[in-house]
């Protein structure tokens, strides 16, 4: 990670650097495990939506609702684990080109929720690299804090789907998602304005 | 034929009515746009007719998982959207439906060509096709196998209804006594 020059962040501490950017009810997909826990920590949105399985489908989910809402941003919160689950949506992703999706990938080179055993592409894959490889031109590393906050402020004006990556720490998330799917969609639709509240 | 795939009214240009063009016109009539898919050769003309028309957007994903995530994310976005694939990529659908589609509610529409049967020359085709209904039955999901051409509108217009009021995904399984199937040719 030292390679790229990239300082270790903390995930609950950027997660809350880009909730506090968003002005516009931009939809954030949270991934599984830690990511969407610390989602939910950093303040609860109704344009947030927290996944409960289905391990790599934060980006797929993410550019479905992009799809459907070409008006409104949609970030999409995934860690470097669940992304290895499904490489190939990168270049669904990079072949479809929607300008108002917004991928951030933390990664810490663990599957930190099972044990933090590493993953297979710790210390040898390159998730920008593969990114790029993949089509996603608009993707970079981020140095810091301060180089991730202006990566986003960029990638919500971009006119082409954009990738984040940062090296983040083993921290556990701070908070835990209360786990009631039915409820996370339901809210999910009235942030969108896809349904009015009962 | 490629004057016939041009048809929108679910007919040929003998004015024969095509498994196809019936699905393409049931899927435009529920307002269903959005259309991603793993290729298999029987779809293909149906593949090729969304292509053709500007109503859809299809293109392929690299996995199923990801077409399923991707309709998932776009109904909740106000978006109706419905997958394509054959029997070995509904197989590796197991996670996704038990995680995502059946615990959140989602009307999630599947379009399955059916391999593994009914002359099957590829052993693992016809393994892989013994274990849809038991994981279809074993999540409590709704599936219909069509088989002619005059039940297909009933059948698929109505469980897309169906999937949509009642909020839970469906299973149209296309057999090859409706769509000819894959030959082996050698």
């Amino acid at each position: 990670m030292s390679a790229r020059n990239t300082k270790v962040m903390n995930r609950f501490d950027v997660t809350k650097r880009l909730i506090a950017k968003l002005e516009h009810e931009e939809a954030v997909i949270g991934g599984i495990g830690n990511t969407n826990f610390d989602l939910w920590a950093a303040g609860h949105r109704p344009q947030n939506f927290y996944m409960l399985g289905s391990m790599g489908l934060a980006f797929p989910i993410a550019l479905g609702v992009a799809l459907a809402q070409p008006e409104r941003r949609v970030f999409a919160l995934e860690g470097d684990g669940s992304l290895l689950m499904q490489l190939g949506a990168l270049s669904t992703i990079a072949a479809l080109k929607p300008k108002n999706l917004i991928m951030i990938v933390m990664d810490n080179g663990i599957y930190q929720i099972t044990g933090a055993q590493p993953t297979p592409a710790a210390g040898v894959a390159d998730i920008v690299a593969i990114a790029l490889g993949s089509g996603l031109a608009n993707s970079a590393w981020a140095a810091d804090e301060e180089d991730f906050e202006r990566l986003v402020d960029e990638a919500m004006s971009a006119s082409e789907p954009s990738l984040i990556a940062l090296c983040i720490d083993d921290k556990p998330g701070v908070g835990a998602t209360r786990r009631d799917p039915v409820q996370i969609r339901e809210r999910f639709m009235h942030g969108l304005g896809v349904r009015e509240p009962l | 034929m490629a004057i016939a795939e041009q048809q929108t009214q679910g007919t040929q240009a003998s004015g024969e009515r095509t498994w196809h063009g019936i699905v393409l016109q049931i899927l435009k009539r529920n307002e269903i746009s959005l259309v991603p898919y793993v290729p298999d050769r029987v779809l293909t003309p149906l593949i090729k007719t969304l292509h053709a028309d500007p109503f859809f957007t299809t293109f392929a994903t690299a996995r199923e998982e990801e077409a399923v995530g991707i309709v998932s994310g776009a109904w909740m976005g106000g978006r109706r959207g419905a997958v394509l694939m054959q029997t070995s990529g509904f197989a590796t659908l197991a996670n996704t439906l038990a995680s995502l589609a059946v615990p959140y509610q989602i009307p999630l529409i599947m379009f399955v060509s059916e391999r593994g049967t009914l002359g099957e020359f590829n052993y693992g085709q016809s393994l892989v096709c013994r274990t849809m209904r038991p994981v279809l039955d074993s999540l409590a999901l709704e599936h219909h196998t069509v088989t002619r051409l005059d039940e297909l509108e009933f059948i698929a217009d109505r469980s897309i209804k169906q999937a949509v009021t009642t909020q839970a995904p469906v299973a149209l399984i296309l057999n090859p006594l409706l769509t000819g199937g894959k030959t082996f040719d050698k």
